[in-house]
């Protein structure tokens, strides 16, 4: 699922990642934990494949990094950052359709995936207009939407009630059942709960 | 409908919904547009026959400057998170970019739609009322002018002083967009012939939309 070798990667000409190696097979729950600054959210934006490393060579589901290659897997990771992927003009419910146009996903999945969340009710309240954990929740529908084989969790507890913490714990685990993987980073352990199988510290961007 | 279409289609909708719900167009800055179009006459005073020389290129120029507003704010709510997440759809990203190009074009048709009877009005321009003929000019600029906006907004994204640093981009490339479109109003004016100045504008069009296509994905990729 993850294999990354001596990968470095400088942003604005400062190593922000060194020499990292990692594996992550199949059915594998990871937890990455460092201070601020670690260099946790650049570690996720990089299995994302949303960033290329500077040196070294990152494997992305069978994709190489920095190549057109991972336009073929793409649809099949999932990131959730601190702050959610909405379109604050647009509904809970217009806002997941639409991701779910362009990932050729049902548009109808939007909406369930709101219910299921315990969105259903606001689906139709625009963005803006939401309470941010409504957002937090409304961004986890969207993940529910993309059924992904590598799920990203940034701070994936921080901020959230228990009810949204379930949620996350349950994409986790039909992440994990589905034969995907799940990567999440955390700046302390505690807050990983029984997400991962093991912790890895992250700090000044060198993975321990 | 195929899959690049249909992604293509999702993004103007978005757009369109999304500037329809700000209204920032129709509040900020189209009546800024029409208070600067009426400058002019304003200053100048009742010299008809130099407002009516000045008055295309003036409607052009607006529709340049105050169009570069549009490009620039349909792109401020795409965040880094937002861009990620587009990213992770696996959609096209030429898709995307064609999508933006088109919502950018369409507002813009609709705000030049508002801004030339308007211009009609202040300037007089000595020009016969060819309705197709201005139509197809005014579409013709508008595409140019909302492929170069779209282009360079997606350049600036993520860059510190990009509301000044995308119009330096835009204006000069422009100039050929402003100079043809100008003339050939002109020329229409005169009675003359518009092959030219149409087939300038025609070129810079597709030059965009060839250029667009080519850069789309390396321009998404270096914007992270």
């Amino acid at each position: 699922m993850i294999e990354l070798g001596s990968v470095t990667v400088r942003r604005g000409g400062v190593p922000v990642l060194r020499g990292i190696g990692l594996v992550v097979g199949t059915g594998e729950s990871v937890g990455i934990v460092g201070p601020n600054g670690a260099g946790k959210t650049t570690l996720l934006r990089l299995l994302a494949t949303l960033i290329a490393p500077s040196t070294g060579e990152a494997k992305i589901l069978g994709a190489q990094v920095g190549t057109t290659a991972v336009d073929a897997i793409r649809s099949r990771i999932s990131l959730v950052g601190h702050e959610p992927a909405l379109y604050p003009e647009l509904t809970l419910a217009e806002n997941l359709e639409h991701l779910c146009r362009l990932s050729g996903a049902d548009p109808a999945l939007g909406r369930i995936n709101l219910d299921k969340t315990g969105l259903g009710a606001v689906a139709d309240r625009r963005a803006d207009r939401c309470s941010n954990g409504m957002r937090r929740r409304a961004d986890l529908a969207r993940v529910m939407t993309t059924d992904p084989d590598l799920l990203l969790l940034d701070e994936a507890h921080a901020g959230l009630d228990r009810d949204a913490r379930a949620v996350i714990d349950h994409v986790v685990a039909t992440t994990l059942s589905g034969g995907g993987a799940v990567v999440v980073v955390s700046h302390e352990a505690d807050a990983l709960g029984d997400l991962t199988d093991r912790i890895i510290p992250l700090a000044a961007g060198r993975l321990g | 409908m195929t899959g690049f279409w249909s992604e293509v289609v999702t993004v103007v909708r978005r757009d369109v919904i999304a500037e329809w719900r700000r209204g920032e167009i129709a509040t900020v800055v189209l009546p800024f547009a029409l208070v600067a179009l009426m400058v002019f006459p304003l200053a100048i005073g009742v010299d008809l026959p130099l407002l009516t020389r000045i008055g295309p290129a003036t409607f052009w120029a607006i529709v340049l400057l105050f169009g570069m507003q549009i490009g620039l704010r349909q792109t401020t709510t795409e965040t880094t998170v937002m861009r990620d997440a587009l990213a992770l759809t696996g959609s096209d990203p030429v898709a995307r970019h064609v999508g933006r190009t088109l919502s950018a074009t369409a507002l813009l048709v609709g705000f030049a739609a508002v801004l030339y009877p308007a211009m009609l009005v202040f300037y007089a321009p000595d020009v016969p009322v060819r309705w197709p003929v201005m139509v197809g000019l005014v579409l013709l600029y508008v595409v140019g002018l909302g492929q170069l906006i779209t282009l360079a907004a997606q350049v600036t994204i993520g860059v510190g002083g990009r509301n000044t640093l995308a119009p330096l981009i835009v204006a000069p490339l422009a100039i050929p967009l402003v100079v043809g479109a100008s003339q050939a109003l002109e020329s229409v004016g005169r009675g003359g012939s518009i092959l030219s100045w149409t087939l300038l504008v025609t070129a810079v069009d597709l030059a965009l939309v060839v250029t667009g296509i080519v850069v789309a994905r390396p321009l998404e990729e270096a914007s992270r």
